[in-house]
């Protein structure tokens, strides 16, 4: 109890942020490959696929984040895995974004001009060939202004990570609270550090947003 | 490697499931009304010729936008505490949510604004009604018709995140969750079935915001499209 907030603090909670970095790298990238499977799957022809991604997309985005983390730590615990938070942390926060990330870049997938599609298959080129060479090329650059603007959600939403007892960013935060009890002016600290860390995200996807002349999207899980 | 689950013995816990569940639609309830008043006040204090009006409100929702609700509910939970401001957990949360969802919803009702063309005020000046009457007609209730199904998305994940206020002893569904877990050490059980109770929640509150629309937008239940 008692002291004051020094540089040992800091460097603590400097630590915390890179984790919070690191934790979101791994989100983007685990939600973004299961993401992308989810997103082929609500166009696939086969109806039984389409009904199985609508029926997660839906599951996932109906639930808490906090509830998927707790199952995800209890979980894979109660089935004898004995699993790190950041295990935990990492596999749930794959399955929320790639819920999320797979409906936006399925939007972005079907937003692409009808003409193409037909011309593409007009060209006798197959399935895959039409996906991989006409039809994405053109939904990535869609896909881009709204996939940035995400990354604040999962940054932000990286912070729930510290219930199942991963030391980033918010529980580096409330450690040294702990010793400190001084809340408000370490979590306003730590506000602060999640404020720059997003900030120049959603600038950029703003930007990106503009330069294609589209109206900006305001969705977002709190 | 074997999965027993003992659904039976979580279960029985019903009547305070069902209390949580009741919490957390209160919380969603309170935060989502206030939000919605907070939300299009910010968003008409934004479109304001008054730069320091403009100014704050964008501030305000930049800053909420691009900070966590876990943060901010402990700033607020804690920043009343140290003004000396004694409050329930409950309140707390409804301020917390209330300032949260109130950003998202500037966003969305901005966006409504703006949707509004120019040449429609114009024709209802043209027409010597009050500025009042015009705010109210022509801006304020056909930019809600706009943009109410994004509204609706965000007031149902507000909902979700309600869950977050768990964190400040709430006692929602998630607070309950986490006490019937180690009460009961049934943690897996503990937490599917309230991940199911907040799927049927989302989808209770889609559809009473989808009612609530045919009876607020007569002429969308008429022509299926908004004004």
């Amino acid at each position: 109890m008692g002291g004051h907030l020094n540089i040992n603090h800091l460097m603590f909670l400097g630590q915390g942020a890179l984790w919070t970095v690191g934790l979101s790298v791994i989100a983007l990238i685990g939600g973004g490959i299961v993401g992308f499977v989810i997103a082929l799957a609500r166009i696939s022809p086969l109806k039984s696929v389409r009904i199985a991604s609508a029926v997660y997309v839906q599951l996932i985005q109906g639930t808490p984040l906090l509830v998927i983390l707790f199952l995800g730590y209890f979980g894979l615990a109660a089935i004898g895995l004995k699993v790190s938070p950041l295990a935990a942390a990492g596999a749930s926060l794959t399955l929320y974004v790639a819920a999320y990330l797979g409906e936006i870049w399925r939007g972005c997938i079907q937003s692409v001009p009808k003409p193409q599609w037909e011309a593409a298959e007009g060209l006798a080129l197959s399935r895959t060939q039409r996906m991989t060479k006409v039809i994405l090329p053109q939904a990535i650059r869609i896909a881009t202004p709204p996939t940035v603007g995400f990354m604040v959600q999962i940054i932000k939403n990286t912070s729930l990570a510290s219930v199942v007892g991963f030391v980033e960013l918010m529980r580096s935060g409330q450690i040294v609270n702990n010793s400190l009890f001084e809340p408000f002016a370490i979590y306003a600290i730590i506000a602060v550090t999640y404020f720059a860390m997003c900030y120049p995200l959603s600038l950029f996807s703003q930007k990106l947003e503009q330069r294609m002349g589209r109206g900006r999207s305001t969705l977002a899980p709190a | 490697m074997s999965l027993q689950l003992d659904f039976p013995a979580v279960l029985e816990r019903w009547p305070s499931f069902l209390a949580g569940a009741v919490l957390t639609l209160e919380l969603a309830a309170f935060a989502t009304v206030l939000g919605a008043l907070l939300g299009t006040l910010a968003a008409v204090g934004r479109g304001t010729h008054n730069a320091l009006i403009a100014g704050a409100c964008k501030a305000y929702v930049e800053t909420i936008r691009n900070t966590p609700l876990l943060v901010q509910i402990f700033l607020v939970y804690f920043g009343l505490a140290s003004l000396g401001l004694k409050f329930s957990a409950f309140t707390v949360a409804v301020a917390a949510l209330t300032i949260n969802v109130g950003a998202y919803t500037a966003e969305i009702m901005r966006a409504g604004f703006e949707a509004i063309p120019r040449g429609q005020i114009e024709a209802a000046e043209g027409l010597a009604l009050s500025r009042l009457q015009i705010y109210w007609h022509i801006i304020l209730l056909p930019a809600i018709e706009k943009v109410y199904p994004a509204l609706t998305s965000q007031f149902v994940l507000l909902m979700l995140a309600s869950s977050v206020c768990s964190q400040i002893s709430a006692e929602e569904l998630t607070a309950v969750a986490n006490y019937i877990q180690s009460d009961t050490y049934r943690a897996f059980e503990t937490y599917i079935i309230v991940a199911v109770l907040y799927v049927i929640l989302s989808l209770v509150m889609r559809a009473g915001f989808w009612g609530l629309g045919l009876v607020l937008f007569p002429r969308r239940r008429r022509l299926g499209t908004p004004l």
